[in-house]
């Protein structure tokens, strides 16, 4: 995948520029990081229950699962969440975005996928927000996502979209995807929506090949 | 058959979310092989990255989880404490690592050698299919306790990448 794409501004001067060398033989990389339970708590999964209170913003569930590019679930892997609250306000230092925090969210969740790949978080959709890439510029709302795999070489951070979103055209972030763009937009769930408490959203996630596979 | 997930960038705000407080620690600080493996991150400019994170993986075993992440401070630096690992298969000892920062739109991998395994460097085949420039930018150097290894994004010694 190109790595320059000029009109997201911090790609210029921090893409490498030269080839990637393929690796004669994947070795170390063909395995990864495994045990994991020591990692996640209970409650992880559910943003909305981290604090006394609840926050503000509009509950929602977001699941899905993690597959392998052949369709094989990826099953007891970590899955980490983060996103800012439903003001568009990140709780770090570095966000100065004049939006309130709210004491009620971290924007934090983890879980570990169960036998079929299968995730679910419950959470709050986060808000829009303005950066300094170009005048007049919003990030689409997002939660971004960290997922393992089965091998290093599968390692993928990436963010999630909600479908019909005005700010898909200007935002720089989710054009670089290109075609593959609509892959990190989620679905409307009608089926896991739960009556009278939080409308549902589903996304899989899904893994390149292990390179062992291909060989 | 489903189409892989594209990546997208860490952001700036990625400490909410892959924040581990022994993140740095593969192997505990106070064992007796344990080493620091310590450089800094810079951009096409020079100018060090403040935000970046780092992962590292090697095999695991007896007292040494693998698995190492830490995010470059205010200056661009970062740190992880780990063995060295061993030979094995051919290649020289080594770490891969998994490099994201904001205006990263994919994580970038490359691997960390040792400078004090020469004999076993020159017979590499990841290092052997490279020039002297290029090689030795996979290489880290030994210092007191550790290595240093820093990390070009671009420019004249712009690190060595990997792609699988």
């Amino acid at each position: 995948m190109e790595l320059l794409y000029p009109d997201y501004k911090s790609t210029r001067l921090r893409a490498p520029r030269r080839d990637r060398i393929q690796l004669p033989r994947v070795t170390t990389e063909r395995t990864g990081p495994a045990l994991w339970d020591s990692r996640v708590a209970p409650t992880d999964h559910d943003l909305t229950a981290q604090h006394d209170g609840e926050p503000l913003g509009e509950r929602i569930i977001v699941g899905g699962r993690v597959l392998e590019a052949g369709g094989r679930p990826v099953a007891d892997t970590l899955v980490e969440v983060w996103q800012c609250n439903a003001a568009g306000r990140y709780r770090h230092q570095g966000d100065q975005h004049p939006a309130p925090l709210d004491p009620s969210f971290t924007g934090l969740g983890r879980c570990l996928t169960g036998a079929d790949g299968s995730f679910a978080f419950v959470t709050i959709k986060p808000g829009a927000y303005p950066w300094g890439n170009h005048h007049n510029a919003w990030r689409p709302a997002h939660i971004h996502f960290s997922v393992f795999g089965r091998a290093f070489t599968q390692r993928l951070v990436t963010q999630m979209y909600f479908p019909g979103d005005p700010l898909f055209g200007q935002d720089p972030i989710y054009q670089s995807a290109g075609d593959a763009a609509g892959r990190l937009v989620a679905a409307f769930d009608l089926e896991r929506t739960q009556p009278e408490w939080a409308l549902a959203y589903r996304w899989d996630i899904v893994l390149a090949r292990t390179p062992f596979e291909d060989a | 058959m489903p189409d892989p997930t594209p990546p997208q960038t860490v952001g700036p705000f990625f400490a909410i979310g892959l924040s581990w407080d022994d993140g740095p620690e593969v192997v505990a600080r106070d064992s007796e092989d344990a080493i620091v493996l310590r450089g800094t991150v810079f951009d096409g400019d020079g100018a060090p990255v403040p935000d970046a994170i780092l992962e590292t993986w090697q095999e695991p075993g007896e007292g040494c989880r693998g698995f190492g992440r830490c995010p470059t401070d205010g200056g661009g630096s970062w740190e992880i404490v780990t063995r060295k690992p061993t030979a094995g298969g051919g290649e020289a000892p080594h770490i891969a690592v998994a490099l994201f920062a904001r205006g990263l739109l994919d994580r970038v991998p490359t691997r960390i050698y040792f400078g004090d395994e020469e004999q076993a460097n020159a017979a590499d085949p990841l290092l052997s299919s490279l020039g002297p420039e290029r090689r030795a930018t996979l290489i880290a150097a030994p210092e007191d306790g550790g290595y240093r290894f820093d990390i070009h994004l671009q420019g004249d010694r712009e690190t060595v990448f990997i792609s699988f």
